[in-house]
């Protein structure tokens, strides 16, 4: 036998895990020790190229490492144990996967021989995570963890991007084997995702759009996170083309919100011009977005006239709710490339003339209106004066769930992608502040703000403790309605007003808290004081909360009610109590 | 239709249903069976029959036959999210095809005396079913076949003295020279 003590590539598993790290990389991850990790703890605890931050619960560290990729477009990496640590994580990595956000999870698990005798801390992990992972391995031997950690990598970040997990055991941990940098082999030959679009489909798409009256693009998450190029296309098509563009939640900032194309935001709350023109286009271009049932209303009568083209990474979002006339199976960044050069050769901007007059129209209903008051703050009031103060800064935008979500949404025009941090299609209450502290740690010197809810902030408020550790200034700017407001909206408008549990009894004192945890706490009541306190809050680097005392019984419009379709939406001017009444008629069922 | 007060638009479903027979080669890992079924049971579709075992030892490939119902759009998504999973090689719908063929094997245990013995052996050769086991008082068939003439065979079975069933569910393989 040879002598292998002197091979660099002969460690532990430990070892190995932040080798792997290092040879992808990883600069941040975000975790919290236990007994089934301690080894990788102890390999972390003797080197300096990769910093660990400290959560204060597990599920803070999966929305921190959310953030982290968000923001820079690099897989998030979490550390957490067997057993509970795991458990813990099952909220981020869903919500990752709905939102196709790339994270890499290592968790700890028992010892090998252990597995499966319930033993201590021990919980089947990859059980537990298979329904909420892109993919998960269990490694039982230490010679296939660097090929598994580097498959994970890869699966993670390539195609459709997503959370993965690997579990190792403590055993192989402890074991010392035979590591490998990255390399093609790596992966299993049965996942090869499709980037390049089909030539003929990309050519019947150009003479959809090249002949359309009244077109509109429609575009989603998938844009962003194809990356840079695939926004600078987008933008590219609709300047070549002249067409409208809206897009969902998750695809906000592709395109700028100042650009005038720009429709705003569509969906449930969405403004009146994007779903009328979704409504009435007829052709549709969507690009990397999902037709999901918030952007959709009633699937039957969803924009009934138009002839839809679908780009996307994914064949299982083509055709799942909405069927489509021509389906593009590819890299977003790739196909809108292929498009625009074929419609650049062959193709001329059309005469849209009449389509944007009639859409200047449905602009001019004014459907973010909302009547400010000199004695209360607005919610939405207070999301624009928060834009206005912080427009020209390097700003970074999380949010809870909620109203505040939407009014942020609606309100706060983004410029550049990876700038707006929401949980879509989850809707993770407690998403946000985490978030921020992911993107801090990336952007250590931008303005990190988290629009936050009363009732979502107290989920994961533990989190302000490592913002104070790491001096990482994150700013909760917090919504206080004093209810679960979009709860409270629904129960409303749906329920008869029959306000069940939804008001938030016993809120703490935030300016109180946020000194009890070492940070800042700011108050405002009254909408003189907001622009002085929201400058504070900028001007103070340290992590604030800001308790922003807004109208409590404010409701988010326009809304598209139920089960009705995009030409129906209840517009605010309109939303008085009876025309609520009349658009919200019905039974009542468990959805 | 009568939407009943919700912000989810609920849906009456009017598609008529089809059952197609999936094909699916996978990498035979730890947990690879797990996935495709909890699939079917997280997206609520249905299984109406799923048999699997190693077909390429080498390799360590396994093929998956599942037999589904579903609307056409539903069949279709099923066999995208099996596509997309990391370990699954291909999909092919038996179904589409129309070129495949599709065999179970069931052993069915009968017990009776007499006529109804006779009547068992007359009908169990006319199925072309074998006799596997048999004792004074009972025989066990082997019967090889599509799903349609198995149930057939059942269902003659019963009135005679059917005990118990025990069925591979379907098998599924292309005509003609090509491989999946
Ligand atoms: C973890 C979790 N639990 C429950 C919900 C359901 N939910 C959606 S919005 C909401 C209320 C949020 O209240 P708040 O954070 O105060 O925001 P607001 O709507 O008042 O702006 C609730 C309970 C959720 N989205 N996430
Ligand atoms: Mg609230």
């Amino acid at each position: 036998m040879s002598d292998k003590s002197h091979d660099p590539n002969q460690m532990t598993g430990a070892a190995m895990i932040v080798r792997a790290l290092i040879d992808h990389g990883v600069k941040d991850i975000f975790g919290y020790p236990g007994g089934a990790v301690l080894p990788i703890y102890d390999e972390i605890f003797q080197q300096s190229e990769v910093q660990h931050i400290l959560v204060r619960h597990e599920q803070g560290a999966g929305h921190a490492a959310e953030g982290y990729a968000r923001s820079t477009g690099k897989p998030g990496v979490v550390l957490v144990t067997s057993g509970p640590g795991a458990t813990n994580m099952v909220t981020p990595l869903t919500d990752a996967l709905m939102d196709s956000i790339p994270l890499v999870c290592i968790t700890g698990q028992v010892p090998t021989h252990l597995i499966g005798n319930d033993a201590f801390q021990e919980c089947d992990t990859v059980g537990i995570t298979r329904p909420c992972t892109k993919h998960n391995w269990l490694v039982r031997d230490v010679n296939d963890l660097a090929k598994v950690l580097h498959e994970a990598f890869y699966v993670a970040t390539s195609g459709r991007p997503g959370p993965v997990l690997v579990d190792v055991p403590k055993d192989v941990q402890f074991a010392t084997g035979t590591y490998h940098p990255p390399r093609k082999s790596d992966v299993h030959r049965s996942y090869a995702p499709r980037v390049k679009g089909d030539a003929t489909q990309i050519r019947k798409a150009v003479a959809l759009l090249a002949h359309a009256k009244r077109p509109v693009i429609y575009s989603g998450g998938g844009v962003i996170n194809s990356g840079p190029e695939a926004t600078k296309l987008l933008r590219e098509l609709v300047e070549v083309t002249g067409f409208p563009i809206t897009s969902t939640l998750m695809g906000l900032g592709a395109y700028p919100a100042s650009g005038k194309n720009w429709l705003g935001m569509l969906g449930m709350h969405g403004t009146y011009e994007a779903n009328m023109t979704m409504h009435d286009c007829d052709v549709m271009l969507c690009v990397g977005a999902r037709f999901d049932d918030r952007i959709t209303g009633r699937v039957d009568a969803f924009s009934p006239g138009s002839k839809k083209i679908h780009i996307d990474i994914d064949p299982s979002s083509i055709n799942k709710n909405i069927r489509v006339d021509v389906p593009i199976i590819g890299d977003c960044g790739n196909v809108l490339g292929d498009i625009l050069q074929v419609f650049k050769a062959e193709a001329k901007k059309p005469d849209i003339k009449a389509w944007w007059q009639q859409i200047a129209q449905w602009r001019a209903r004014n459907s973010l209106f909302y009547k400010k008051s000199n004695d209360v703050i607005l919610p939405q009031y207070a999301i624009q004066r928060l834009f206005e103060l912080t427009r020209g800064k390097d700003t970074y935008i999380t949010t809870e769930v909620g109203q505040h979500q939407m009014w942020a949404a609606q309100f706060f025009g983004f410029e550049e992608p990876h700038r707006w941090m929401t949980s879509g299609g989850l809707g993770t209450m407690g998403y946000g502040l985490p978030a921020a502290l992911g993107v801090q740690v990336a952007h250590p010197d931008s303005l990190v703000i988290d629009i936050a809810g009363d009732a979502s902030v107290q989920m994961t408020m533990q989190e302000m403790s490592t913002a104070v550790q790491y001096e990482l200034p994150i700013k909760i700017f917090i919504l206080n309605n004093q209810y679960m407001g979009m709860v409270r909206q629904w129960q409303q408008l749906l329920h008869g007003n029959r306000l069940s549990h939804s008001y938030s009894e016993a809120l703490p004192d935030f300016v109180k808290l946020a000194e009890a945890y070492g940070g800042v706490g700011i108050q405002a009541h009254k909408p003189a004081d907001l622009d002085g306190a929201i400058k504070e809050m900028i001007s103070v680097k340290r992590p604030v909360l800001f308790d922003c005392r807004v109208a409590a019984l404010e409701n988010c419009f326009p809304m598209i009610p139920s089960g009705k379709a995009h030409n129906e939406m209840l517009l605010p001017e309109q939303a008085n109590d009876e025309a609520t009444a009349t658009a919200f008629a019905g039974g009542k069922a468990l959805v | 239709m009568n939407q009943p007060a919700s912000a989810y638009f609920i849906e009456d479903r009017h598609d008529p249903n089809e059952t197609h027979t999936l094909a699916v080669l996978v990498q035979n890992e730890p947990g690879v069976l797990a996935r495709v079924i909890g699939l079917f049971s997280g997206r609520g579709y249905n299984i109406e029959s799923l048999t699997v075992s190693e077909t390429e030892s080498q390799k360590h490939l396994s093929r998956i036959t599942i037999v589904t119902t579903g609307t056409p759009m539903v069949i279709e998504q099923i066999k995208h999210q099996l596509d997309r999973m990391i370990p699954v090689y291909r999909v092919v719908d038996m179904t589409q095809t129309k070129r495949s063929i599709e065999r179970e094997l069931a052993m069915v245990k009968v017990r009776g005396e007499g006529e109804h013995r006779v009547e068992a052996l007359r009908l169990a050769d006319a199925f072309r079913a074998r006799v596997i086991d048999a004792t004074t008082e009972s025989f066990v068939f082997e019967i090889t076949g599509n799903t349609d003439k198995i149930n057939q065979f059942i269902d003659l079975m019963r009135p005679l003295g059917l005990v118990e069933v025990s069925r591979t569910g379907v098998a599924a393989i292309g005509r003609g020279p090509e491989g999946m």
